[in-house]
């Protein structure tokens, strides 16, 4: 097992350089120059801004200008945010929190959803259960987040008046009042995300299931008199749980798309609002380092995925 | 064979069908039949239909200009001179809707088009190649799968924007960079679909005749192998249709897709947020053709994924 993990480790190196090689591209490919204000303004000589472009090594070749950039990151060195006029590091650090507790707890709303209706559904297919857990699910994952998020503001907020729709980082309590103002602040953002990805989940599961409970060592586990529950838990849904794992490794991508959105609705000082005000303030480092914390986010959880496939199915940690 | 539990209710209605003799019906007809079965399917395509004949005969018939300024109906309620109410500045909610229909749409079916048509070169090249080029473009397509695809659509947009603009005027230059940044960031799945399809269907008996029979590998794959596994392209498509559309509403949301004097259904959502508790209309409007349209895309998508494509759900 900890070969197999060692190895995919290894393989996960490449991507991230890959990654950055594409953003770096990106970054080089773009038009605007950081030095443009330099170049306009009158009171800066033409050699002074030729002399900083130098010293910033603008003017090198590409491939060494990328490697210097790698190099910095990997030093830990990464920048200084124009707008807050503190290291980019520390600003990301201090914004981090909110948004792995925001996504955490909406992922685990999810799975709580998708795991036992989708199964459900699934032992008893195109029964009335079946039939309204997946025309919910149609719903659920057709309906935009921003809109839900919007209508969730429109009725518990504004009509009801029960939960506050701007998330503070500094609530002014301390002890058990303090954990249910954040529980009453993060009820609706954690809703949004974790019923949109409960949704696509539950279809997951559901097809899943409904394939593995076809298989001949079901039948076999039935015929040995298993009670059905045990057979269900025990030699369906482990094996369903496979794919769905892949599933939803490759639907990590959106889930941070769909973290942004919901930062930027409910006022959450995430990364993803940080990348979103920056983006509006053309603060490169920023907007870079953002960027690059989510590559590494979905890889890392490319990574659990895999730690996942693992356990679920020792075959492939010994392939 | 243990527990036979089909994916689909529909598929069994082919299986049942080929047991009594029957004259012979094209695939297409075929489809059809099986589409016409799911009920939500047909009726999401009448929906889709009569969207589409309104945003592309509405402004015909309600001329409103969508930029007509009246501060005296500001934030309105729907009416008869207003269907669908006012927003901020007085403007007509119904005819921006209109309007703003039309660019929804057509990013959606712009970036689908380019998405499948990308993606069907990629897995195909892939999955007639053995060897490095496979590897390659499949290391290229999960690097693509991997990269976070909001962040990175939105920094491309901040960088190329102005440029763009400058280059073929606002309105156009907006819509070309949205449309390739969703396609690039959905072509992946149409590629790895295509290629598995090419995995299995180039080693079928029917493409080692055609090989004996001296087609080359070109003619072998546009001719032979292609048009058998476009079943689930074609509903990967559909598929994508629906996530343009909510990609380019969620830029526009985020103030970064089309400037304000384009009002496509997410930059109305984005400018009505504000007016929450005193114009609820105005968002509701909005959200609710971007919600109709998506929701009705996934149902015709999975209408057509049990007449296309029977045996597989999801």
């Amino acid at each position: 097992m900890s070969r197999y993990l060692l190895r995919r480790l290894l393989i996960a190196v490449p991507s991230l350089l890959g990654i950055s090689v594409v953003l770096f591209t990106v970054l080089a490919l773009a038009p605007g120059d950081p030095f443009a204000e330099l170049a306009t303004n009158p009171n800066v000589p033409a050699e002074v801004g030729a002399a900083l472009r130098r010293e910033f090594g603008l003017d090198d070749p590409i491939a060494l200008r990328y490697l210097r950039w790698l190099a910095a990151m990997l030093h830990g060195n990464w920048g200084f945010s124009f707008v807050s006029r503190i290291d980019v590091d520390t600003l990301i650090l201090q914004r981090l929190p909110a948004t792995l507790f925001v996504i955490g707890s909406s992922q685990v709303l999810a799975l709580a959803i998708a795991l036992p209706v989708g199964v459900y559904a699934a032992t008893q297919p195109y029964s009335l259960f079946d039939q309204i857990a997946n025309t919910l699910a149609f719903i659920g994952f057709s309906l935009p987040t921003f809109f839900t998020g919007l209508l969730l503001i429109l009725v518990f907020s504004i009509n009801l008046g029960w939960l506050p729709f701007v998330f503070r980082a500094d609530i002014a309590a301390t002890g058990w009042h303090w954990y249910w103002e954040e529980f009453r602040q993060s009820v609706m953002p954690v809703a949004v995300l974790g019923l949109a990805q409960g949704a696509s989940w539950t279809r997951y599961v559901r097809s899943a299931v409904l394939d593995a409970i076809r298989l001949d060592h079901v039948t076999t586990a039935r015929a040995k008199g298993l009670a059905e529950r045990v057979v269900v838990i025990k030699h369906v849904v482990r094996n369903a749980l496979i794919p769905v794992v892949t599933l939803v490794a490759l639907s990590m991508p959106a889930v941070f798309g769909g973290a942004i959105v919901t930062e930027q609705i409910f006022r959450i000082p995430g990364i993803g609002s940080l990348l979103i005000s920056s983006i509006l303030a053309n603060d490169t480092p920023v907007i870079m380092a953002v960027t690059f914390v989510f590559a590494c986010l979905v890889i890392l959880f490319n990574l659990i995925a895999d730690f996942l496939y693992g356990w679920l199915d020792p075959r492939i940690a010994y392939r | 064979m243990a527990g036979s539990t089909l994916a689909s209710p529909i598929a069994s209605a082919g299986v049942a069908g080929a047991g009594g003799r029957r004259r012979h019906v094209s695939a297409g007809l075929e489809a059809w039949r099986r589409f016409r079965r799911h009920r939500l399917a047909l009726m999401s395509t009448g929906i889709l239909i009569l969207m589409m004949l309104a945003v592309a005969v509405g402004p015909l018939v309600w001329q409103v200009p969508i930029n007509d300024i009246d501060f005296s109906a500001q934030l309105s309620r729907p009416s008869w001179s207003h269907p669908f109410g006012t927003d901020d500045l007085g403007q007509d909610l119904l005819a921006r809707m209109l309007y703003g229909g039309r660019i929804s749409l057509a990013v959606g079916l712009a970036a689908m088009l380019v998405a499948v048509v990308v993606g069907t070169i990629v897995g195909a090249v892939a999955g007639i190649s053995r060897g490095s080029v496979d590897a390659a473009m499949m290391w290229l397509t999960d690097l693509f799968l991997a990269l976070p695809q909001l962040p990175v659509l939105l920094l491309v947009i901040y960088l190329f924007r102005d440029p763009l603009k400058r280059l073929v005027g606002p309105e156009f230059g907006v819509f070309i960079l949205i449309v390739a940044v969703i396609a690039a960031f959905r072509w992946m799945p149409v590629a790895r679909l295509v290629r598995a399809q090419f995995l299995s269907l180039r080693e079928k008996e029917f493409v080692e005749a055609a090989r004996a029979l001296g087609a080359t590998k070109l003619r072998l794959v546009v001719r032979h192998i292609l048009p058998n596994s476009l079943g689930p392209v074609i509903v990967a498509g559909t598929v994508d249709v629906a996530v343009a559309i909510l990609l380019e509403s969620t830029l526009s949301f985020l103030g970064l897709g089309f400037p304000p004097d384009v009002p496509t259904w997410g930059r109305i959502l984005f400018d009505a947020k504000d007016y929450l508790d005193i114009a609820p209309h105005w968002a509701l409007f909005a959200g609710g053709a971007i919600f109709l349209a998506v929701l009705s895309i996934n149902f015709i998508g999975d209408g057509l994924r049990d007449a296309l494509d029977p045996r597989k759900v999801m």
